[in-house]
């Protein structure tokens, strides 16, 4: 009970003082739009081209939303020492980090909200399974925001974080399968993808959307579910080891 | 009285440098400990250790008997922590401030508004509870801290340099806020580098120099060496290393130790005469500006025993 009320203020607390600050807000719309509109633009503007762009859009939307937010929150909270009331609290490690991260999938996963609703408004969304798409969506939420605090943990300024995590982002957009299938990346590279949780979220997308999925929806939700897993122990092994010095 | 913090043999080294060398002590229920000691003593890196945010090196921490090395978790809901700086958020208002950190330790939403607003008036920040704390001066922001920092009512209080860059007035009323708690029965952990502080409010003090405790004791068993001293402080005028060894010979039974340029301080065991030592003075023609008598304190101890003047202690900061 008492972690509970902890975990839940935990989570209240940063939407509240991060998650819904209003340039958090308009960069969840307007970064969607950004990128619905340049590939659109780009593949000619067909209507129909908008199913097959919506799986990655709506993925990078939620890896830039989660990743982001949550390297900087952590870093930042670090920097100021008001990470170190987290550490004080008798709370348990893992459910403060879960607590943290929270806030971030949550943020990560209501970006998709922009890209989903201009679908809405340009095409017909009946034949999309949703009850693939959701749990994809808070699968790729969780993963990219795992990986924001594996970012966070191992850098100290928060200019850092931004960095290395572009360093990883922007790699993932072509590897992953978001906007052309994975058959056609170099084969050279090839594995690289399979190494990244994102293939395996945005192939669940694209299955979602329009049936198009390369890989089976078990197998995917299954890798997403132990990078998930993976991810946060290897945080939280890394805080214990670096920021409880 | 039992023993309700007991460090044991604590041993922290950030690479060369060793910040703390092989500490041990104990604090009894209820009492206030004084750490004294200079920058960089190793005193946060021991109440760091002590309350979980470092891992010692080597060594054994019990807090309410629960062995806090192995578990640190386990101890935390019975401890505050007042750090050296204001950690809260910035971004939250001095009430939000207060109920998440309440929350934090689980206390039901009812319960922690009306503990927050309660300290709220006890450290005279009404006024400034809907305001963020990014605004706060130094000094709300310190109170503040300590309010947070004893919101859950702990049985325990770490204070890492409360008074630290509050004005006289607000170091005054923390000092009594302290001296409550105490009285209260809270067990209180406190660092200082203000020797005057720990005297008036600890009940024990340990002198840490360099990651070593040189000495623990009550106040009445630091001062007992100098009970019964007697000091005067002399300012004289065109005063020289002559003069006071001629003082030295003349009156062997008394001490004469030169504090600045025309500051002469003279310490023995009974009482101090001005009449003579301003004659013997005189064939020098040296004059007495101004005497002074002082008791001898907690300060004098501390330079006895570690060689640090307390005077250069606090300009540091
Ligand atoms: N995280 C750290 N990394 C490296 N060295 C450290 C670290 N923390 C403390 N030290 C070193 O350990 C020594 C003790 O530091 P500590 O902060 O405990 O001193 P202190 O007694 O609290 O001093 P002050 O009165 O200035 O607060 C110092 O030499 C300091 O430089
Ligand atoms: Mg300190």
């Amino acid at each position: 009970m008492s972690s509970w009320i902890a975990f839940w203020n935990i989570v209240r607390k940063d939407i509240k003082a991060y998650y819904l600050k209003p340039p958090n807000i308009t960069w969840g719309l307007i970064f969607p739009l950004a990128w619905t509109a340049m590939f659109f633009i780009r593949t000619g503007g067909e209507v129909e081209d908008v199913l097959y762009l919506l799986p990655g859009v709506t993925a990078v939307s939620i890896l830039f939303g989660a990743t982001s937010m949550l390297a900087v929150t952590v870093t930042f909270e670090k920097k100021n020492r008001s990470f170190e009331r987290l550490l004080l609290a008798p709370v348990s490690f893992q459910t403060l980090m879960l607590a943290k991260t929270s806030g971030a999938i949550l943020f990560g996963a209501l970006n998709v909200l922009a890209p989903v609703m201009i679908a809405l408004f340009l095409t017909d969304l009946s034949a999309v399974a949703w009850h693939v798409f959701v749990p994809a969506v808070f699968l790729i939420a969780a993963t990219s925001t795992f990986f924001g605090l594996f970012i966070a943990v191992a850098v100290n300024e928060v200019f850092e974080a931004q960095t290395y995590s572009n360093f990883f982002r922007f790699p993932m957009i072509f590897l992953c399968g978001l906007f052309f299938p994975i058959e056609q990346i170099p084969p050279l590279l090839r594995p690289f993808s399979y190494l990244l949780p994102l293939t395996y979220g945005a192939d669940m997308l694209h299955g979602a959307v329009h049936g198009g999925n390369t890989l089976s929806l078990t197998v995917s939700f299954i890798v997403l579910c132990a990078f998930c897993t993976a991810l946060f122990l290897v945080s939280l092994w890394n805080i214990r080891r670096k920021w409880i010095m | 009285m039992d023993e309700i913090i007991v460090a044991d043999g604590l041993v922290k080294q950030f690479d060369a440098v060793m910040a703390v060398a092989d500490i041990s002590f104990c604090v009894r229920r209820g009492e206030m400990l004084g750490f004294l000691g200079p920058n960089g003593a190793g005193k946060t890196t021991t109440i760091n250790m002590l309350t979980g945010l470092a891992r010692p090196d080597a060594g054994a921490i019990h807090i309410a008997g629960v062995d806090c090395v192995a578990n640190p978790k386990a101890a935390q809901y019975h401890i505050g922590v007042v750090p050296d700086e204001s950690n809260l958020y910035p971004e939250l208002t001095g009430f939000e401030n207060l109920c998440f950190c309440a929350a934090l330790y689980g206390m039901p939403k009812q319960v922690r508004q009306q503990r927050a607003r309660e300290l709220l008036t006890t450290f005279g920040l009404v006024k400034a509870s809907d305001r963020k704390f990014g605004g706060y001066s130094k000094g709300m922001k310190r109170k503040l801290t300590i309010a947070a920092g004893i919101i859950h009512r702990p049985k325990i209080l770490f204070l890492d340099e409360p008074t630290m860059g509050l004005d006289v007035s607000g170091a005054r009323q923390l000092r009594q806020l302290i001296a409550d708690l105490h009285g209260a029965g809270t067990t209180i952990f406190l660092t200082t580098h203000y020797i005057e502080e720990a005297e008036r409010l600890c009940d024990r003090v340990a002198f840490i120099v360099s990651g070593r405790i040189v000495k623990t004791g009550s106040i009445p068993e630091l001062l007992a060496p100098i009970q019964g001293k007697h000091g005067m402080l002399l300012v004289c005028d065109g005063h020289d290393t002559e003069a006071t060894q001629t003082l030295a010979e003349a009156f062997p039974e008394m001490t004469f130790t030169r504090q600045d340029k025309d500051t002469l301080r003279v310490e023995a065991d009974s009482p101090i005469l001005v009449g003579p030592l301003a004659r013997s003075l005189e064939a020098h023609h040296v004059e007495i500006l101004e005497a002074r008598r002082v008791r001898p304190s907690l300060e004098d101890v501390f330079v006895d025993i570690t060689g640090i003047e307390a005077k250069a202690m606090s300009d540091k900061r």
